[in-house]
């Protein structure tokens, strides 16, 4: 198999990312070019009246804004890091040092805080279904990151305890374990690399990082879905073989510190649309 | 002194051996303290599996997969002393069932959040990663193609049998590979590190068509 034929099949199947179609199409590939094609324009028309992470986000909104749980109060004071209520730019300033919990904290966990204290909601209530479509939190970090569109990622890691994080996010990133001897690098450590026919980034190269984490969340067609980035990370951590990692823990924050930092200066597109 | 502070402590040895350092000892432990408290809903049992390191997993890790020179002697000794062969000494085996391996991506999924289905296939996933058959386009590129793998190494015994050592643990010749040790973590049964020998090997194999 000649590369060449693969570049030119990558762009469009990058391009379209189509989910169940592609999926089928990638799985019995066997040199039919053009029912590949016809296939990803199908697929093409089909989003082009938006992104269904729209949804998720006018839903996100929604819930910032009505009065919720015991103390009947809404999340406009919520302080994701620019100060209560100041949403443009916060998620691409995340994850971040917060004094009031003292935890390092990103976009999910934040919110989290924010529903607890502010609505005087449970933990379990919080980020109940988070693994499910039509989750509250995925609609409320949907609507979050939207805010960031425009944004440079700008998370630097300063504070020491945000840079002891962005230290354990890359030996995460390395560590490898399991009975696949799997790591983060394994996968998204060099560049031009794919699974089958799915591209993956190399997190090491900062132009590739950024491409990446500028389109988290994510609408994810093959599961209908809005992923946050700790919904993909837990994912890819349970690919490795692993058990579950915890959501909100500070594995999974670390990892996303660590990631931000490679992807620094890219500019928020989220909510993007994979495959 | 638990199985993992054992680890350590020998990984902490050869890298002193070497005098690289790749990452601090103090970050290394804050990693393993937290990595110890995120996965609260793993068992003991899958803790020991799939969280904790072996030794080789311990220095690769700590030097981001480029193991200076004592550390990387160290792994090729372990993951050649690793090395198994079936029982009956055939290296090459039945490349129909390597092929069928080579697909299947299944297995070792665990959690609650999406296991594997009870009793799915455990497979080598070899299209992943490597082109190996041509007419197989959906492959890929992770490690290098093997398409021709067998028309270019013929099947003398000295070919099969660095084949099939390759297969059940790559880091007995490139330290640190990216390749799963697919043999020595028991991931396939020599049986099947032969099959999947065949299918790079064999005449027949669409590989080497």
């Amino acid at each position: 198999m000649q590369p060449s034929f693969f570049d030119g099949l990558r762009p469009r199947i990058a391009a379209a990312c189509a989910g169940a179609l592609l999926a089928a199409v990638a799985l019995t590939a066997t040199g039919d070019d053009n029912h590949a094609i016809d296939e990803i324009a199908k697929y093409r028309e089909m989003l082009k009246d938006g992104n269904p992470a729209e949804l998720m986000e006018m839903r996100g909104e929604e819930l910032w804004t009505t009065p919720r749980g015991p103390r009947a109060a809404s999340l406009e004071q919520c302080d994701l890091g620019l100060g209560p209520g100041v949403l443009p730019g916060a998620y691409a300033h995340l994850p971040r040092w917060f004094e009031d919990t003292s935890k390092v904290q990103d976009a999910e966990s934040r919110l989290v805080t924010c529903m607890t204290v502010l609505q005087g909601l449970s933990v379990e209530e919080a980020t109940r279904n988070w693994t499910k479509p039509n989750s509250d939190i995925e609609a409320l970090v949907t609507f979050v990151a939207t805010k960031s569109q425009g944004a440079a990622i700008d998370a630097p890691a300063l504070h020491p305890r945000e840079a002891e994080f962005a230290a354990v996010g890359a030996e995460l990133f390395f560590r490898r374990a399991g009975p696949l001897d799997f790591s983060c690098a394994t996968c998204h450590s060099q560049d031009q690399r794919r699974i089958r026919l799915q591209d993956l980034p190399n997190f090491l190269d900062p132009k590739s990082a950024q491409s990446s984490m500028i389109t988290w969340p994510a609408y994810r067609v093959s599961q209908s879905a809005v992923w946050t980035m700790e919904r993909r990370l837990i994912d890819c951590i349970r690919q490795m073989r692993a058990p579950d990692a915890d959501y909100l823990s500070d594995a999974v924050i670390a990892l996303e510190v660590y990631l931000q930092k490679q992807a620094a200066g890219g500019v928020m597109q989220a909510p993007g649309i994979k495959r | 002194m638990s199985r993992r502070s054992r680890i350590t402590v020998a990984a902490f040895l050869a890298l002193v051996a070497t005098g690289a350092c790749a990452a601090d000892p103090t970050v290394i432990e804050r990693t393993e303290e937290i990595v110890g408290r995120s996965f609260s809903s793993a068992t003991a049992d899958e803790r020991k599996t799939r969280l904790d390191q072996d030794e080789v997993q311990a220095l690769c890790s700590m030097h981001h997969n480029q193991p200076p020179e004592a550390a990387a002697l160290r792994i090729l000794e372990l993951s050649r002393s690793s090395l198994r062969y079936p029982p009956e000494g055939r290296l090459m085996g039945d490349w129909k069932e390597g092929e069928k391996l080579a697909s299947v991506g299944t297995g070792g999924h665990i959690g609650k959040i999406q296991p594997d289905r009870p009793g799915v296939r455990r497979g080598g996933n070899c299209y992943a990663c490597h082109v190996l058959a041509p007419k197989e386009i959906a492959a890929g590129n992770l490690g290098p193609s093997l398409a021709g793998y067998g028309k270019q190494r013929g099947t003398s015994p000295e070919s099969v049998r660095l084949t099939y050592e390759k297969i059940f643990n790559a880091q007995a010749f490139y330290p640190c590979s990216h390749m799963p040790r697919f043999g020595s973590n028991a991931w396939l049964t020599p049986q099947e590190v032969a099959d999947a020998v065949a299918f790079l090997l064999d005449a027949a194999s669409p590989v080497n068509k």
